[in-house]
């Protein structure tokens, strides 16, 4: 037909080729089976799973959520059932979907970030490897993976050694400066970087005086951070000449858009999985319908193009 | 089947101060709950609250679904301000139920509270067993006599509560749990002949479970969560077992009553 109207949603992340740029959210869909009820996960750009780590984590004691206006913190702790689990019980059925998997995770030390990038890097099934160097539910002393600079330098670099995946680095909202972060780790060997992760938040019982989390602070995400996830990763944008991923309370396809003119060549649903577990795919339909009607042929030239 | 449905509101009917009965019109078919699965309800369509909220089945009335709920948030006020013909949306049915179905034991029933939201419930479905339908014993506590619910709807399947409140105002001056102590005791039940199933606050549950451990009473809880995603994936429910952290959306929300850690 001559009048066919097209919208070309494809994206690339490093050597990764998404058919359209909506990914899931770290620790906000499983390892996806349990979504697979609500959505065709063959419609997804990219699914990324939990957060990962050579051997499995308990996590933290309970209260480990607790509702903000739009948003929520939460303090889980990284719980999960360890790599070994993970690829003999859930990646099976994650192989079956023309889809590609994204692994999150994470160490506890370098060494344990390199070795677990080494085992990841074999195994069939993987598309790219998401580190996360940016979880504020740690213990003390974790966090400056992703907010002290050489470290970040350090861990990226042995990482990106140890595979010839993508290699997504996955940013903290809690630094002064992220483009600067963000900077370190391109130069550092990653593919894309993604962020926001959850921002430090706290809140309390006023009725009983104790933090409304056992584990006292919590990440903050949902809505009420979508501001502030949209700044960093413009200035991410300007900064770098690798694709930037946005997170951090989308839950519409106008959200998903705003990131892209700020400058993400992807997006990923958080929170907004929870709210609506057809978030992920309304999403897709959405941009879809607004590239159609402002005739926008492919979602490449929406990418940065905020007039400021 | 995807179980994220549309329902819109047939009832939402004060019972007493702070405490609704709110009757579903599910707008497609659904799965039929079992006593002890919940539901996550959206209580509004903008951003404050943000998530849906956990409520376990009452009762199924013809195709609809019966919530039982107390005022105790911005959530659930909301929710009291729906109207006939207001659309909801939700998720289920969720998570595991009280495994009932091939019992042939004595039944001792505990509701604390809003507690008797699932227990009566499973009383209900209990009730149409066909004969010989194991006997049902239920303990009912609440804080005054205006909050002990359902004892019309409980006499009119057979079932006369033992009944404590926390001011005598009804039945024994006192909590449910040791209302029930002082049964087991004078009665000397035969324990392997009786199980146990019981929703209620905390410190109830608490209590409840050092008097099964030490009389040996073997039964189930269900228990209450804040919740996120109500699925499973997000982990935000967990509860402390002996067997490690479980999701009261998941594995729960009712659990073998020695399972639970406090």
């Amino acid at each position: 037909m001559a009048n066919k109207k097209t919208a070309d949603l494809k994206v690339n992340l490093g050597k990764l080729k998404l058919k359209n740029p909506v990914m899931t959210a770290s620790g906000t869909f499983g390892y996806g089976d349990e979504y697979s009820e609500f959505i065709d996960i063959n419609k997804l750009g990219a699914v990324v799973v939990k957060g990962l780590s050579l051997k499995p984590k308990e996590g933290n004691p309970p209260p480990r959520i607790a509702e903000t206006p739009a948003g929520m913190l939460n303090a889980i702790g990284l719980q999960n059932i360890g790599i070994d689990s993970f690829i003999k019980k859930k990646l099976p059925f994650l192989r079956q979907f023309k889809t590609p998997v994204i692994v999150n995770f994470f160490g506890d030390s370098i060494a344990e970030y390199v070795k677990t990038a080494k085992k990841l890097n074999a195994i069939k099934g993987i598309h790219a490897l998401e580190m996360n160097i940016s979880c504020p539910n740690k213990q003390a002393g974790w966090s400056i993976f992703g907010t002290d600079p050489k470290v970040t330098f350090k861990v990226v670099s042995e990482v990106r050694k140890m595979t010839d995946l993508t290699l997504i680095v996955k940013l903290s909202p809690n630094v002064t400066d992220i483009a600067l972060m963000a900077r370190v780790a391109e130069d550092a060997g990653a593919d894309a970087v993604s962020l926001i992760n959850t921002l430090t938040g706290m809140a309390i019982d006023i009725k009983t005086k104790r933090p409304k989390l056992a584990n006292i602070t919590g990440g903050l995400s949902g809505p009420a951070v979508k501001p502030v996830a949209v700044r960093m990763v413009w200035e991410c944008y300007k900064s770098l000449s690798i694709p930037v991923i946005g997170m951090g309370g989308i839950i519409s396809a106008a959200d998903a858009i705003e990131f892209i003119l700020a400058g993400a060549s992807a997006v990923a649903v958080g929170t907004g999985n929870f709210i609506n577990p057809e978030a992920t795919v309304n999403i897709i339909k959405g941009i879809k319908s607004f590239m159609l009607s402002e005739g926008i042929k492919s979602i490449k030239d929406l990418r940065g193009s905020v007039k400021c | 089947m995807s179980r994220l449905f549309k329902a819109s509101v047939s009832e939402n009917k004060e019972l007493i101060k702070n405490h609704y009965l709110l009757t579903l019109n599910p707008l497609k078919k659904i799965k039929k709950p079992e006593p002890g699965q919940f539901f996550m309800l959206s209580v509004d369509k903008g951003l404050d609250p943000l998530l849906k909220r956990p409520l376990s089945i009452h009762r199924l009335t013809g195709g609809n679904l019966q919530f039982l709920y107390r005022v105790v948030g911005s959530g659930t006020n909301i929710l009291s301000e729906k109207k006939t013909g207001d659309i909801l949306e939700l998720i289920g049915p969720l998570g595991k139920g009280f495994p009932f179905k091939k019992t042939q034991k004595n039944i001792i029933l505990v509701a604390g509270g809003l507690g008797i939201a699932p227990i009566f419930a499973l009383a209900e479905t209990l009730a149409k067993i066909p004969p010989p339908a194991p006997p049902v014993l239920l303990f009912q506590g609440a804080r005054t006599e205006d909050e002990v619910l359902c004892i019309d709807k409980l006499k009119s399947i057979g079932i006369d509560p033992i009944i404590s409140t926390d001011n005598g105002t009804l039945g024994e001056k006192g909590n449910i749990v040791s209302v029930l102590k002082k049964y087991l005791t004078r009665h000397s039940l035969p324990v392997n002949r009786y199980i146990l199933y019981a929703c209620g606050p905390e410190p109830m549950l608490k209590s409840l479970s050092s008097l099964a451990i030490k009389h040996k009473l073997k039964g189930y809880i269900a228990l209450e969560q804040h919740m996120a995603c109500g699925l499973g994936t997000c982990l935000g429910c967990v509860v402390n077992t002996i067997d490690g952290y479980k999701r009261v959306c998941k594995e729960g929300p009712v659990f073998p009553i020695e399972k639970i850690v406090w």
